[in-house]
């Protein structure tokens, strides 16, 4: 092992459930810069649980930013493409920070805490990154307070559809009035004023909570959920999981469906951007500009392979000439559907449902199909953002 | 996780079992469990030729593929088809699994190892 790499490894970050996961003995690999689960007992046990049960996650890697004061509305508005005046106190929507050409610095979820005070959620491998931006694109405004809360939290997502009834077992808070991408502060473990968000990114009903980052706290709540849902057979489960979930649901992740040099349009989270909620946030010139050219000239969409053999990140996507067209961003065996599956661009004209396309699997063409998303759709109560509709 | 002593071992993680002229080739207890639930196995065709340490098929979990090398050049004389339903058979049993059988030509492949070499080698590789 080189220098480099030592330092690189020595500087891999740990979240307050670092022992806990290697009790579990979990697979711990690098993830945005930190040493994280990728699984527990199986990628795809863990899937199913999620699925037909429940599953618990640490996400702790995720951070988060504070915005308050009078000016955090105005902020927010600035900053991102969602509109926040929609937001009750209490409510949480899917949202995106872009840069002035209509690309992703990141997407995000923003809560709304109360008036003049926001919390945003943004990506683990971002987060420097994030932070940096928001505090450049607000120098200039007033009456504002930015704090990078990141590591205030150890946030677990309880997800699957007896999320609710394990979480129920450990707070008197009755769960059920909490509608999705809504939110509530209470007792969870005997721990005081949690932030309990009925939020998750599997494409299944679910909650995250967000409680004190030291090492005891974390273990015990981690602890008591899991034997809260040991009736239902919850799994603890890792970012193999939550990938391949996420994938399902057509989710996008940053870095992979959505970056730097992909726009709103491209990305096909149009309903999320909302260019007429009367304040200019940074992008919004650019989209309308695309929006006024036509429209975009590829898109995201969704793959089946029809012939036997995984696309996978990175994989050329061909036309029935074999030429290349497209790229796809994320690409897996999908365990609950039992299908290979796919998120990729491809240009406009290949776009709809039923095309026929090829995959370069190792200099091979393997024939593939683009689908409608979300791949899977669960059919009780209302989904989760989804990246396609 | 297990190496029977009467395999030899490459650094890419198949086995072999030689017995006169006719080798069978599968993977390590050590590459099922880095690679996680296998899903997909490529097998080669009956027939085809390869020579030793070239690829002949690949394997894929959930989250990763991997190409297959053959620890001895050769004719491959029968494949395991109950792969193709069943792949993760290997998961179960590494060491019982066959994925195919060669007609041996030659010597095999340079550096392959023993059982107690293969083992020290995977303890180093993993940190542990």
């Amino acid at each position: 092992m080189s220098d480099t790499q030592s330092i690189a490894a020595a500087a891999l970050r740990r979240t307050a459930l670092y022992n806990t996961h290697l009790a579990h003995k979990a697979r711990m690999v690098d993830f945005g810069g930190w040493e994280m689960p990728v699984q527990y007992s199986g990628l795809i046990d863990e899937h199913m649980a999620v699925r037909t049960g429940v599953g618990i996650f640490d996400v702790s890697h995720m951070g988060d930013i504070q915005l308050r004061g009078p000016n955090s509305l105005a902020a927010v508005q600035k900053l991102l493409m969602n509109d926040a005046t929609k937001l009750q106190v209490g409510q949480a929507h899917y949202s995106a920070m872009l840069y002035p050409n209509g690309t992703f610095v990141d997407d995000v979820v923003l809560h709304k805490l109360s008036e003049n005070d926001y919390l945003i959620v943004i990506n683990a491998g971002t987060r420097h990154k994030d932070v940096q931006w928001v505090r450049q694109t607000l120098s200039g405004m007033g009456g504002l307070h930015i704090t990078d809360v990141s590591d205030y939290y150890t946030q677990i997502a309880i997800q699957g559809p007896k999320a609710m009834a394990t979480l129920q077992k450990v707070t008197p808070v009755d769960l059920t009035p909490i509608k999705n991408y809504w939110f509530t502060w209470g007792q969870v473990c005997g721990l005081h004023n949690v932030l309990i968000a009925r939020t998750g990114y599997t494409g299944e009903d679910g909650f995250e909570i967000y409680v004190p980052s030291d090492e005891a706290v974390g273990a015990r709540v981690w602890a008591e959920v899991l034997s809260a849902g040991e009736e239902f057979g919850i799994l603890p489960c890792g970012l193999g999981a939550r990938n391949t979930l996420r994938l399902e649901s057509a989710m996008a992740l940053y870095g992979h469906e959505i970056s730097e040099s992909i726009n709103v349009w491209e990305a096909n989270l149009g309903r999320y951007c909302k260019l007429d909620k009367g304040a200019d946030f940074l992008g919004r010139e650019a989209l309308l500009q695309v929006q006024q050219n036509g429209g975009p000239i590829k898109r995201l969409v969704g793959l089946e392979m029809v012939e036997r053999g995984i696309g996978r990140d990175g994989y050329p996507v061909l036309n029935l000439q074999g030429e290349p067209i497209g790229t796809i961003t994320s690409g897996s065996p999908a365990p609950f559907l039992k299908k290979n599956i796919a998120l990729a661009y491809v240009p406009m004209a290949f776009a709809e449902p039923g095309t026929e396309v090829g995959v370069e699997i190792r200099g091979q063409k393997i024939k593939a199909v683009v689908v409608p998303t979300p791949f899977y759709k669960r059919t009780k109560g209302v989904t989760a953002p989804a990246v396609l509709g | 996780m297990s190496y029977p002593e009467n395999y030899r071992y490459a650094k890419s993680h198949e086995w072999m079992l030689l017995e006169g002229g006719a080798a069978t080739v599968g993977i390590t207890d050590y590459a099922q469990d880095s690679l996680g639930d296998i899903v997909f196995v490529e097998l080669p065709k009956v027939g085809q030729e390869f020579e030793a340490g070239a690829t002949f098929g690949s394997v894929e979990s959930v989250k990763a593929v991997s190409d297959l090398y053959t620890p001895i050049g050769g004719t491959v004389t029968a494949v395991n088809s109950a792969l193709n339903d069943t792949p993760e058979t290997i998961n179960k049993a590494a060491n019982e699994t066959w994925i195919i059988r060669l007609a041996a030509k030659g010597s095999p492949a340079e550096g392959l190892l023993s059982a107690a070499e293969y083992q020290k080698f995977v303890a180093e590789e993993s940190g542990h």
